[in-house]
């Protein structure tokens, strides 16, 4: 079950105390607008945000309230209409598309609910497709062995489980050592023995790397395993809970 | 409207360029048939109206001189509906401001009445008045080459004297629809004419007062026309009769049926082609697209819709892509067809020119369109109705893909993962690729067919004209000379050389064909005419032909071929065939000279003689010959290649040039296509890249990747089936007037690389707009 804690003696283990504020994502004022001919969406209306160094973030909130929106925003996958939003003192609001992807490719991972490997790619080349063009990435197998799944690198993602293939998209995401991971709705698609696998992962990746991890979720019980908790509703940060103890995902139920 | 039409709207609208490239490719199959079908039909039509209408005749004699009395005997014999006797004379003419000398071919017409048969057509003036004897009508293209008006003057030699006539009517005949000096195989307007006169002015000038040399008959309808001839042939035998011949030995007729007979090929062998690669596409390219459709298609199975309803459906959209692909290709056809037909028109002279489309060429491209339109969406929407239907409920499962030898540890060395993509995608769907390989061929390979025949005629005729035909004037003379007349001419300063041969009109016949042509009697070893594949001396007994007339006749090496003399005492020999002759160009019967005059019981003669001297001495030259009494016309050979080429541009050329721009749009629509499927395909993958930060160019790359190795692989076996079927057409195409040589050049296979690489490149520049727009977002958030 811990096989991503046994495979992780030579990372970078400095372990990072979430209480020490240091903002990586420093958001204002984000609007997104959303025409759809006479009709303008607002998906975003207003949000202020920061993200700290090392922590490991839930958001919870109805669908439609723009979770999804507000994680693509700040992982660089978009841009908003109005407001700020910088990563460690560096705005991304004004920035070309070529920056953005400069951006993404150096400092962001990404996994997402469909796994979205790339099929004709094995496991282990899935993953050497991000280490070859990140600037200081670590070997793929050892991500592999990091999500327990050094047996399987040869295989490809046909031959996989969801579970499997999702821990492959996180090995993907982690490979070059990203300062965050966005994750939108990672065990979506999981039923929950399997979805606690990934969140162990998840969550040993953010121990371990201190990799500062942003999870989106419709399951109340996961936020039992964060530092915070922020709820969106209707485009807004409706409230923002922070956890006095985080709980392993062993102990979740749902 | 319901939500099926709804979606059925919205597809066609999101593809609607790759609906119009494949419309397009149907569109040009289509465009190829109705071009090929119409002009053709057109000139048949055309044809055929001013035949009926000028009465036409259907036999033709010529005698030296016969009384006008005979004819009574003709109009007896069994089938002929109206004879009608005439007097035809060549002459020469001078025009005030034209030096070269024009030859032509002089006919009467009756004094009072309008000729039975072979009536004319004045676009001018009218016929000359009642006995007049110095009026003349002349033939259209005639009077265009030289700007000629009713009433300018002419003179003409005739029978030796000169004579100032004035034009009087400028008119079009049947019987000279190609207008073409007997001796040389392509029209020179402004060097030959045909013209008419009163019977009475002619009889007086040539001395046929009571008499005629020419006859001409039309046949009931239900006529034996052999019997026809043999009885009008005995009857004539007294008067010098060179044998009764029908339509098909008339020149113009048989020319015009030639270029009917090419046309007709093209317009099964091209249609066949093209039609049939476009099928082919069409068929490949819709099982594609609805094969992408299988998610939508298992949705709606899952909701209830029977497979029935399914495939009703996608047909529309299937209608809806060839619909298009037909009427543009029908539309586009008409407009292209017309001026091509009459470009053919300006060759052949016809009074009025009848565009013809036949509704069953439309009804063969509806047919063939919708059937590989329906089998195609068929195949593909069956099976994809077939997988059941919960496999849209389910989170999609990645296609199935293997390591291979591709992965040998030596190779990997050399890969990154984006080519890794490229070479396990093209294995992986190995049955597709190779269907893109193969239609990105066939496209490829229309450019070759569309392209060989440029290079492949100029082959021709630089062999004909640089090689066979080597001097660069043929004086013929009047009559057979003494050998010893060459003297004469090569003691001219301005000749450099001049060879003598004998030429004699001869009937070949074997196995009921029978043709009319000059048999040509060569010195051994000649400097100034080749015969390719033959270097030996030339045989003393026995003939040699052109290999196609050879084939034509049937004839083995060795066979006695029969050969009947027209003139002088019309001897009939049996000569041995010796030998075949590889020429592209015309048909030639060929043999030592002395034997030739031996066997026609003559001397040391020649009819004409081969000269080679410099252009810059003709203003000179050309004088001189004309004093000497012995010579009656002179040919330019510079001049007849420059005609044969303009000949061959203008209708052969220009054909294929449509042909290769169609072929162009072909291979666009198909390389288009196959790139934007790539894309329907790789979408998702693309956007997971540009997720994981690859950038916009470097995605670009992993799709253009692949099809740059469809494009690399299609390219050689698109030379080798164009190859096949330019093989295909050569073959179908011979005929008398030439036989383009099967060559091969680099520049058809540049040209069709080429073709290919830029259809490539406007397909890769077009996308390129889709992947800088693609959404990332929108292409990962749903399956
Ligand atoms: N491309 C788009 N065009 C128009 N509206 C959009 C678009 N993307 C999102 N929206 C709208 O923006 C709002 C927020 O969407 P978002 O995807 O962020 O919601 P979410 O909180 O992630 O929801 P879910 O939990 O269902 O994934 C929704 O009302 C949605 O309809
Ligand atoms: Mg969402």
């Amino acid at each position: 079950m811990n096989a991503a804690k046994r495979g992780s003696p030579n990372v970078n283990t400095e372990q990072v105390n979430p209480t020490e504020k240091t903002p990586v994502f420093f958001a204002r004022g984000l609007c997104k607008n959303y025409t759809m001919g006479e009709v303008e969406i607002k998906a975003l209306r207003g949000v202020d945000l920061e993200l700290y160094a090392g922590e490991f973030v839930v958001f919870l909130g109805a669908s439609g309230s723009g979770k999804s929106t507000l994680l693509n925003i700040l992982g660089g996958l978009d841009s908003a209409s109005s407001g700020e939003v910088t990563y460690q003192q560096q705005s991304l609001t004004n920035i070309s598309e070529r920056e953005l992807t400069l951006f993404r490719r150096q400092h962001v991972g990404f996994v997402f609910q469909f796994y979205n490997l790339i099929p004709s790619l094995t496991a282990l080349e899935n993953v050497a497709i991000v280490t070859e063009i990140a600037d200081n990435p670590m070997p793929p197998e050892q991500a592999l062995k990091l999500v327990g799944l050094e047996q399987r690198m040869h295989h490809f993602p046909a031959q996989l489980s969801g579970g499997e293939q999702q821990r492959v998209a996180i090995a993907r995401a982690i490979a070059k050592r990203p300062a965050v991971l966005m994750c939108d709705e990672p065990t979506g698609a999981l039923d929950s023995k399997t979805g606690i696998i990934v969140l162990e992962v998840l969550q040993n990746i953010n121990r371990e790397l201190g990799t500062t991890t942003a999870v989106i979720t419709h399951n109340e019980v996961i936020g039992e395993m964060a530092d915070r908790v922020i709820r969106l509703s209707d485009g807004k940060i409706a409230s923002i809970h922070e956890n006095k103890q985080r709980r392993s995902p062993s102990e979740l139920k749902w | 409207m319901n939500a099926l039409q709804h979606k059925l709207q919205r597809d066609i609208r999101a593809m609607l360029g790759q609906i119009l490239a494949i419309a397009a490719v149907v569109a040009a199959g289509v465009m190829v048939l109705i071009i090929s079908v119409s002009t053709k039909q057109s000139i048949e039509l055309s044809q055929q109206r001013f035949y009926q209408t000028y009465q036409f005749a259907d036999v033709f004699a010529q005698v030296t001189r016969a009384p006008n009395d005979l004819i009574r005997q003709v109009e007896q014999i069994d089938g002929v509906n109206i004879a009608e006797t005439r007097i035809q004379a060549a002459a020469r003419f001078s025009l005030a401001g034209f030096d070269e000398p024009i030859q032509g071919q002089i006919v009467s017409i009756p004094d009072y009445s309008e000729p039975l048969l072979n009536r004319l057509h004045y676009l001018y003036g009218g016929r000359p008045g009642a006995g007049a004897q110095n009026e003349i009508v002349i033939s259209e293209p005639f009077a265009d080459a030289h700007g000629l008006h009713v009433g300018d003057d002419i003179h003409a030699i005739l029978n030796g004297r000169i004579q100032a006539l004035q034009i009087v009517g400028i008119a079009l005949s049947p019987e000279y629809i190609y207008q073409v000096d007997p001796n040389s195989i392509l029209p020179d307007y402004a060097r030959y004419g045909v013209f008419w006169m009163n019977r009475s002015a002619l009889a007086a000038a040539f001395d046929m007062d009571g008499a005629f040399n020419n006859i001409t008959l039309s046949l009931q309808s239900n006529a034996d026309s052999g019997y026809v001839s043999d009885s009008l042939n005995l009857i004539l035998q007294r008067y010098g009769s060179q044998g009764a011949y029908g339509r098909y030995e008339q020149v113009s007729h048989r020319f015009l049926s030639e270029e009917l007979q090419q046309l007709g090929v093209m317009a099964v062998v091209l249609p066949t082609i093209f039609l049939g690669v476009a099928a082919f596409l069409l068929n490949i390219l819709m099982t594609r697209i609805i094969h992408n459709q299988r998610q939508p298609i298992a949705l709606l199975k899952a909701f209830g819709y029977s497979n029935r309803h399914i495939i009703q459906h996608y047909l529309w959209f299937t209608t809806a892509v060839v619909g298009i692909g037909l009427l543009g290709g029908i539309v586009l056809g008409m407009i292209v067809a017309q001026p091509m037909a009459s470009l053919y028109a300006t060759y052949f002279r016809f009074p009025e020119f009848i565009f013809g489309l036949q509704p069953r060429a439309i009804a063969i491209a509806f047919i063939v369109a919708a059937i590989a339109g329906v089998t195609g969406t068929f195949r593909a929407v069956y099976a994809a109705a077939k997988r059941p239907p919960a496999e849209s409920m389910r989170p999609p499962s990645p296609p199935i893909y293997h390591r291979s030898w591709l992965d040998m540890p030596w190779l990997q060395a050399w890969f990154n993962q984006p080519v890794r993509i490229i070479l396990r995608n093209i294995q992986r769907f190995r049955l597709r690729a190779s269907l893109s390989v193969l239609g990105i061929a066939l496209s490829a390979s229309l450019l070759v067919v569309g392209s060989y025949q440029f290079n492949a005629v100029n082959e021709m005729l630089t062999t004909q004209y640089r090689q066979i035909l080597r001097m660069n004037l043929d004086v013929q003379f009047t009559d057979v000379t003494p050998g010893r007349a060459l003297y004469s001419l090569q003691s001219l300063p301005e000749v450099d050389y001049a060879e003598g041969y004998r030429s004699v009109p001869i009937q070949l016949s074997n196995n009921r064909k029978e043709w009319r042509l000059m048999l040509l009697g060569l010195n051994d070893h000649s400097e100034l005419r080749a015969l390719p594949g033959w270097q030996q001396a030339l045989p003393t007994d026995g003939i040699l032909l052109t290999r196609y007339l050879a084939e034509d006749l049937q004839l083995e090496l060795g066979d006695p071929v029969s050969v009947r003399v027209l003139t002088g005492r019309q001897q009939q020999l049996q000569l041995p065939l010796a030998g075949v002759i590889d020429e592209p160009l015309g048909l030639g019967v060929y043999m030592q000279r002395e034997a030739l005059n031996r066997a026609l019981r003559e001397g040391d003669v020649i009819s004409g003689a081969w000269i080679l001297s410099q252009e810059h001495t003709y203003a000179t030259l050309f004088p001189t010959l004309h004093e000497m009494p012995m010579v009656a016309s002179i040919t330019q050979f510079a001049q007849a290649e420059h005609e044969i080429r303009t000949y061959i541009d203008n209708t052969i050329l220009g054909f294929m040039a449509v042909m290769f721009v169609l072929a162009g749009s072909i291979t666009f629509a198909v390389v288009y296509n196959n790139a934007r499927i790539l894309f329907a395909e790789r979408e998702r993958e693309l956007a997971t890249m540009r997720v994981l930060g690859f950038s916009k160019a470097e995605v670009a790359a992993t799709l253009l990747g692949e099809l740059a190795v469809l494009v690399v692989l299609a390219i050689p076996l698109g030379w080798a089936i164009g190859m096949l079927f330019s093989w295909l057409l050569v073959t179908a195409m011979s005929i008398d007037l030439f036989r383009i040589p099967f060559v091969l050049s680099p520049h058809i296979f540049a040209l069709s690389a080429i073709g290919v690489l830029f259809a490539a490149l406007l397909s890769l520049g077009l996308m390129l707009k889709r992947i800088w727009q693609l959404d990332m977002i929108q292409s990962l958030k749903t399956e």
